[in-house]
């Protein structure tokens, strides 16, 4: 009999013998600070949980959670914890890694696993830079960057994750600070507990290559004025003394007053509106953090796939080995 | 009436050609069941277009199905076609080659108008039916089959004159079955199980046995035929037969070995021709608790693959040589992170997308080198349909064995040709065991080796204790920590590869089959051509010695004994000379190659005759 008494876990426990070798100041500790509070505080057992990633900075993650992990290729993270999953569907399954990674050499594996409603558990870290390479711009990186490879800027629209997400049929979708610990470790701790994808893009930066680039988002002075805090049944209400909203004029959305009878609910149940604020970016919005989409109610591919084994195996009954070698026509020769 | 003399013949080669929408490769198949059942030896080769309905009546519409059928051990489906069925003009213009002088030829004559025959290019006002060069160089019966099938199906029920002209093909067969001495009631069986119970129009499963009855009665009634022949039963070995194709060989194959490992099968592929059957014959398999994963690419397939084996299932992905080369860098990761993984190449001809529905031997370096760095991998080739089964529970014990990934070579005309099969006893099929880590083991190492094997444990998620990190960062010899120490690469790479070398212990060593100075050695798909010519080189009185390499990497270990034994070894291969690229470099020798890059095997006569050239040539 296995022992199904829990073991209680503390954040440290999570730590392995590997230094952690990131760049001193990276936003990656921070996220592994929380990580490490969220996977000590979700009930599953360290032998049950599996960290898989890419490439990339992000990408060393699983080195320093204890638990299994597969550092794979550059951009197939989310194809291996597929597998994985398939394969059992008992763990709980993390995919660490970032915006290169995910978003454009495995942009596809990224999409068709959101699309299949797999329960594994996404977390992008966004810089907008390549850092292991040494500082190329990402898919992210806002049009104009001047980096060693576009040294006269970038001609490239970024993309939008968030929307790329919702579009791809995510059924669990939010964003989060590197340094806002709490809310990050709330929103990982929300997703992992969700049935299906669940996709957290975190503003991360790195301080060697694309030093504040989220620092107006990131700064205490700035961060009211530049986000705004999604809460379920909550006035999106933002600014240092609450003082603007976010209201629907017609099919428009505008900055008001938070006394207007035109400001928006949040209702992150609600694609459609999860879909316009995925849309508000600097400087003319404040940048939505927290879950922008959950949908508890999807099957997932991994759940279904076994149902459906069950079901024809219940269907056929006793199947044998040696019927299925021998085939529908044979014939004797004496 | 007059009774038709009988004769007795050895063997016999028959084609079926038509348009793709003639149901020509149904035809090939009940037929082949028909002289399966009759108990003779038989080799299929279907022929099919890529395009699924090319415009009708045209000549790259059109479709075929050869099978050649014994009283004696044969292996290929023949050089040349003894009696051709051509439903239409474009089926008989591109097939009208491979009949043998004096060959039987029945036509729809029915379809030989102006318009079908403009239709695939011969001049205005040519039939080649009234061109006294082929009436005189082959036997052409000529028979309304069109006509007289509708004829003998028309009746007062409601059924369209498509369902009717869709027979057409049935009375054919039942013309052939009369012909060949064959009884029509197994087939008719067949027929009414296949259209009547399993896709549920019974008035279908009864206008086909009708066309049937139709075809056979009119082979005996219209005197039209010079002659009809008898093949006797082959002496093929006692026991219960099945026919098998290599396709579905492989299906049974991984099913049958992961059960025989104790572990569930995963197999996940991206749709290519002509490994897509393995898929399709899998997907079916859900009772047997298979896991089939149609991935968005190539490259999801395999590394979804990957993550199945790294917790714990005995993982597949199948494909074609483009998505081999699409799978490289993944199979490198699971080369470095020591994971087992069976990718099976149904061998395509290419270069890029190539002849898809062609077959060529041209992957074997691919499998061999195709990856970055010092990346070696099993690679393992089929030699028959059947073989595809032995094989495939090959590709899993020695994949979990040495915890490395097998690459398993098939090709295009071993997955779709059939032959009989002595069914196996599944129990007698010995169990594959793995390398299984100890659970709770404090001083656990994830790339700790087994002194004899130099294999790690497979210790896969779920397992309390031996939680651990791998990657395709180059690893610390035991602990498996990332490590760029210039001493470990070099272990680390030379462990690698020294764990398949290992595996010449546990594998069969090389059977010679006859004597001689030469030695002809060959691998995969060919085996059934070059014994066919070994054979016919020995009774024209040339000595040759023949050999069948199915391990590739490792060879086995009395390979290089065995060619040091002949003055000369000569390799023929469906590509520009790879295994021989290989030989030399390991041995030394210098072999001689016939290659052939036309996109189909040998023909028989072909290699006995470079064979013997080559040999004479040394002779000189």
């Amino acid at each position: 009999m296995s022992d199904v008494s829990l073991p209680t876990y503390k954040p440290k426990d999570f730590a392995t013998d590997q230094d952690v070798r990131w760049c001193p100041g990276c936003g990656d500790y921070a996220v592994l600070t929380a990580m490490r509070k969220t996977v000590a505080n979700l009930g599953v057992k360290r032998e049950d949980v599996v960290f898989v990633s890419g490439i990339g900075c992000a990408a060393r993650f699983p080195y320093y959670m204890n638990t299994y992990g597969a550092h794979t290729l550059h951009g197939r993270a989310p194809a291996f914890a597929t597998g994985v999953k398939l394969a059992n569907s008992a763990l709980t399954v993390f995919v660490v890694s970032g915006d290169g990674d995910l978003l454009s050499i495995g942009g596809n594996h990224t999409i068709h696993t959101m699309r299949r409603n797999i329960d594994i558990n996404i977390v992008l870290l966004n810089n907008k830079i390549y850092g292991l390479t040494k500082g190329q711009y990402s898919p992210t990186s806002e049009v104009g960057k001047i980096t060693k490879s576009t040294p006269h800027g970038s001609l490239d629209a970024p993309m939008n994750p968030i929307a790329m997400a919702i579009a791809s049929g995510c059924t669990y979708v939010a964003r989060s600070l590197d340094v806002d610990v709490k809310l990050l470790t709330q929103l990982l701790d929300r997703g992992a507990r969700h049935r299906g994808t669940s996709f957290v893009e975190v503003y991360q930066d790195c301080n060697v290559f694309n030093h504040e680039a989220w620092f107006y988002a990131s700064q205490k002075d700035t961060r009211s004025e530049n986000t705004i805090l999604l809460e379920h049944g909550k006035p999106l209400v933002f600014g240092k003394e609450h003082e603007n909203a976010i209201c629907r004029v017609g099919d428009a959305i505008e900055i008001g007053s938070p006394e207007s009878d035109s400001v928006l609910v949040h209702d992150e149940t609600s694609i459609e509106q999860a879909f316009l604020l995925s849309q508000l970016f600097q400087p003319a919005f404040p940048e939505p953090l927290g879950v922008f989409y959950i949908d508890d109610s999807q099957p997932t591919y991994n759940d279904m796939l076994h149902e459906q084994i069950d079901d024809v195996k219940t269907k056929h009954g006793d199947v044998d080995l040696q019927t299925l070698v021998s085939g529908s026509h044979t014939w004797t020769i004496r | 009436m007059t009774q038709t003399s009988t004769s007795q013949i050895s063997s016999v080669s028959v084609r079926f050609c038509g348009d793709s929408g003639d149901g020509m490769q149904m035809v090939g198949s009940q037929f082949t069941d028909s002289v399966a059942t009759a108990g003779n030896d038989f080799a299929t080769a279907p022929d099919f277009p890529s395009e699924i309905r090319a415009p009708k009546g045209t000549i790259f519409g059109v479709s075929g199905f050869q099978v050649q059928f014994a009283s004696t051990d044969i292996h290929t489906p023949g050089d040349t076609v003894h009696a051709m069925i051509a439903m239409n003009p474009a089926g008989f213009k591109s097939n009208i080659g491979d009949v043998e002088h004096g060959g039987l030829v029945i036509v729809n004559v029915d379809e030989f108008d102006k318009k079908h025959l403009e239709k695939c290019g011969y001049a205005e006002g040519y039939n080649p039916l009234d061109d006294e060069d082929i009436t005189t160089r082959y036997k052409i019966c000529r028979v309304p089959m069109s006509r007289l099938t509708r004829e003998s199906l028309a009746s007062d029920e409601d059924i369209s004159v498509k369902d009717i002209d869709r027979c057409r093909n049935m009375f054919a067969l039942g013309i052939v079955c009369w012909l060949y001495s064959r009884d029509i009631q197994p087939t008719i069986e067949r027929l009414q199980h296949y259209f009547g119970t399993i896709k549920k129009k019974p008035h279908i499963a009864d206008l086909n046995v009708s066309a049937i009855k139709a075809g056979f009665y009119f082979g005996e009634t219209a005197e039209l035929f010079p002659a009809r022949y008898e093949v006797a039963p082959a002496a093929l070995p006692k026991g219960e037969y099945r026919r098998i194709s290599g396709n579905e060989a492989l299906v049974l194959g991984l099913t049958i070995a992961s059960s025989k490992a104790d572990r569930e099968l995963f197999y996940a592929s991206y749709p290519i021709t002509p490994a897509s059957d393995v898929l399709h014959g899998l997907a079916r398999l859900k009772q047997y608790g298979v896991r089939t994963f149609q991935a968005e690419d190539e490259i999801a397939a395999v590394m979804s693959a990957i993550g199945a084996s790294f917790a714990g299932d005995i993982a597949v992905s199948g494909t074609s040589g483009p998505g081999l080369a699409l799978k490289s860098e993944a199979i490198g990761l699971a080369v470095m992170m020591e994971l087992p993984l069976i990718v099976l190449n149904v061998q395509r001809v290419g270069p890029a997308t190539g002849m898809p529905t062609k077959s060529e031997q041209a992957d074997l370096l691919q499998a061999m080198f195709g990856r970055p760095g010092e990346s070696p991998v099993i690679v393992l080739a089929a030699s028959s349909p059947s073989n595809c089964f032995d094989m495939a529970i090959e590709a899993v014990r020695l994949s979990t064995r040495a915890m490395c990934p097998v690459v398993l070579l098939s090709d295009g005309s071993i997955a779709n040709a059939a032959e009989p099969w002595c069914i196996p006893d599944v129990k007698q099929i010995s169990t594959i065991e793995t390398p299984k880590p100890v659970a709770g083991d404090a001083n656990f190492q994830p790339y700790k080796r087994n002194a004899e094997t130099l294999v790690r444990a497979w210790a896969t998620p779920g397992i309390k204790g031996l939680e651990h990190r791998i990657g395709g960062l180059e690893k610390e010899d035991g602990s498996g920590n990332v490590c760029y120490d210039h001493e470990n690469h070099a272990k680390m790479t030379s462990f690698r590869s020294e764990k398949i070398k290992c595996l010449e212990d546990v594998i069969p060593e090389l059977e010679v089959e006859g004597e001689g100075e030469t030695l002809v050695l060959g691998w995969g798909g060919t085996r059934g051509t070059i014994l066919t010519a070994a054979k016919q080189l020995r009774e024209d009185g040339v000595q040759v010695a023949t050999a069948h390499l199915h391990y590739i990497n490792p060879f086995p270990k009395n390979l290089g004994e065995v060619l040091s034994r002949y003055k000369q070894v000569i390799i023929p291969e469906l590509n520009a000379g790879q295994l021989r690229m290989l030989i030399r470099n390991a041995f030394l020798i210098d072999a001689i190659g016939i290659s052939n890059l036309s996109g189909r095997s040998f023909f028989v006569q072909d290699l006995v005759e470079k064979i013997a050239s080559v040999i004479q040539g040394v002779e000189a």
